[in-house]
């Protein structure tokens, strides 16, 4: 059996930070991933930091705008944020929510992109692909002013890969490695979201003691820098 | 003649997926269709958020915030279930894997257009989701809705007034009023319930053509719960 070499068994690896030190060096006009879908997997303890933190003309990349259980709604609130590039931008209640009245004033920038265009722009960002051809969204209005090109029947149009400064990712339990896993549908744009952004940022349950195994790893850690257990 | 209720509509939809298919249902209406399978269709259902295999609403003392469909509904898993990651779950969607998905729509054109994500509602942002995706990957789109709106107006038409969702993806159409193919010959009636062809005519945007053995539509009572 192979003798593993001291220091090259991954427990000199320790991504392990606390919630202040979790976003450091993120600053004005940053492109912030946030994860979450569906209610599950929304990084909150991240986001509320990042509102204290204060940043601002942020572009927000997240599934929802105006999602009930996630904070997004609070750097919307807070005027952090420039531009918002998701798929769902309704609000739920009576009032309009906090990025509907801006929206509607023109204070703050819209792209919505059809879900499975929008994951697999933030993939190709985190797989070094600039940009991809997709039958979804041909013939409609999120098309419009997009390349368009026949391949064989059918209609595609061209998706540019997102990338971003900032991803923050809520997972269940980390190793200090920064191996991640997921519980049920948490992980939804978590592996991409990680992958596409400068610095990924883990809001975990807990961090086990010990490295994780193989077959619990959703996330390999060489696509997280950071790991905050909350 | 007799409308059927929302969820009879539902019903019916449901009364046509087969055994062993891969089925996305939408949000809100259609996710009801799971209720009303055949007893012997056993069927494989995709949330696009990764679930693959979803299974009975989970009972209030073992829900957990964590496993719950696109609509945010606390889900349990069936057996053999497995969880993806999104883009893995809309590649499975874009790859032609679901065999049939049920959606809600506002309009539906005789050329197969479909009108389902935006109604502009005054004071609301857009919300596009994964319709587009499902609408132009499905191997087979089918639509529940209203036959007109509340206003009377038909919402089965000549083209789309609202904005498209994808273009020439609908197969069939499941109305209070009829099942409605959407063929190359333009909308075929295969079933109705008892009002005139005349009547169903008028409240229909585009021609429609009768199926020789157009049946009537019925459906089992399901009481609305309001």
């Amino acid at each position: 059996m192979l003798e593993i070499q001291k220091g090259r068994d991954g427990m000199s690896i320790d991504k392990r930070v606390n919630l202040a030190e979790a976003l450091e060096g993120v600053s004005d006009g940053a492109t912030v991933f946030i994860t979450g879908f569906g209610g599950a997997g929304f990084p909150n303890e991240l986001i509320r930091a990042l509102r204290e933190r204060g940043p601002k003309g942020l572009t927000l990349v997240v599934n929802s705008a105006t999602h009930r259980y996630s904070l997004t709604h609070e750097l919307i609130a807070n005027d952090q944020v420039r531009k918002v590039i998701c798929t769902a931008a309704r609000g739920h209640d009576k009032e309009p929510s906090p990025f509907e009245t801006r929206w509607m004033a023109g204070k703050i920038e819209l792209e919505m992109v059809p879900q499975g265009s929008f994951t697999e722009r933030i993939r190709a960002g985190g797989a070094g692909i600039p940009a991809f051809y997709t039958p979804v969204g041909f013939g409609t209005e999120l098309a419009q002013g997009k390349e368009v090109r026949r391949f064989g029947e059918r209609d595609y149009v061209m998706e540019e890969a997102i990338t971003g400064d900032l991803a923050l990712v809520r997972a269940d339990t980390a190793d200090r490695t920064g191996n991640l896993a997921f519980n049920y549908a948490q992980m939804n744009f978590g592996p991409v979201m990680a992958s596409a952004a400068k610095i990924a940022v883990a809001e975990v349950r807990t961090v086990a003691d010990d490295l994780l195994s193989r077959e619990r790893i959703q996330l390999p850690g060489v696509y997280v820098d950071r790991v905050v257990a909350v | 003649m007799s409308a059927l209720n929302r969820l009879q509509v539902t019903w019916r939809a449901a009364q046509d997926i087969e055994d062993h298919q891969v089925v996305n249902l939408g949000i809100g209406l259609p996710v009801h269709c799971s209720d009303y399978l055949r007893p012997e269709v056993d069927v494989i259902l995709q949330s696009e958020n990764g679930v693959i295999g979803v299974g009975p609403l989970a009972a209030p003392d073992q829900a957990h915030t964590d496993l719950v469909d696109a609509g945010s509904r606390r889900i349990t898993l069936r057996p053999g279930a497995s969880i993806v990651d999104s883009s893995w779950s809309f590649a499975m969607i874009r790859g032609g894997h679901i065999d049939v998905t049920i959606l809600g729509a506002f309009e539906v054109a005789a050329n197969g257009d479909l009108a389902n994500w935006d109604m502009r509602v005054p004071n609301r942002g857009p919300l596009v989701g994964g319709a587009m995706d499902l609408a132009a990957c499905a191997r087979d789109v089918r639509v529940i809705m209203e036959h007109v709106t509340r206003k009377g107006a038909p919402r089965l038409l000549e083209k789309c007034a609202l904005p498209l969702t994808a273009v020439r993806c609908v197969s069939r159409v499941y109305t209070d009023l009829a099942v409605v193919d959407v063929t190359p010959q333009g909308f075929v009636v295969r079933e109705m319930v008892e009002i005139s062809r005349g009547e169903l005519q008028a409240k229909t945007g585009a021609p429609l053509t009768f199926a020789p053995e157009c049946k009537t539509l019925t459906a089992p009572a399901i009481e609305m719960a309001e």
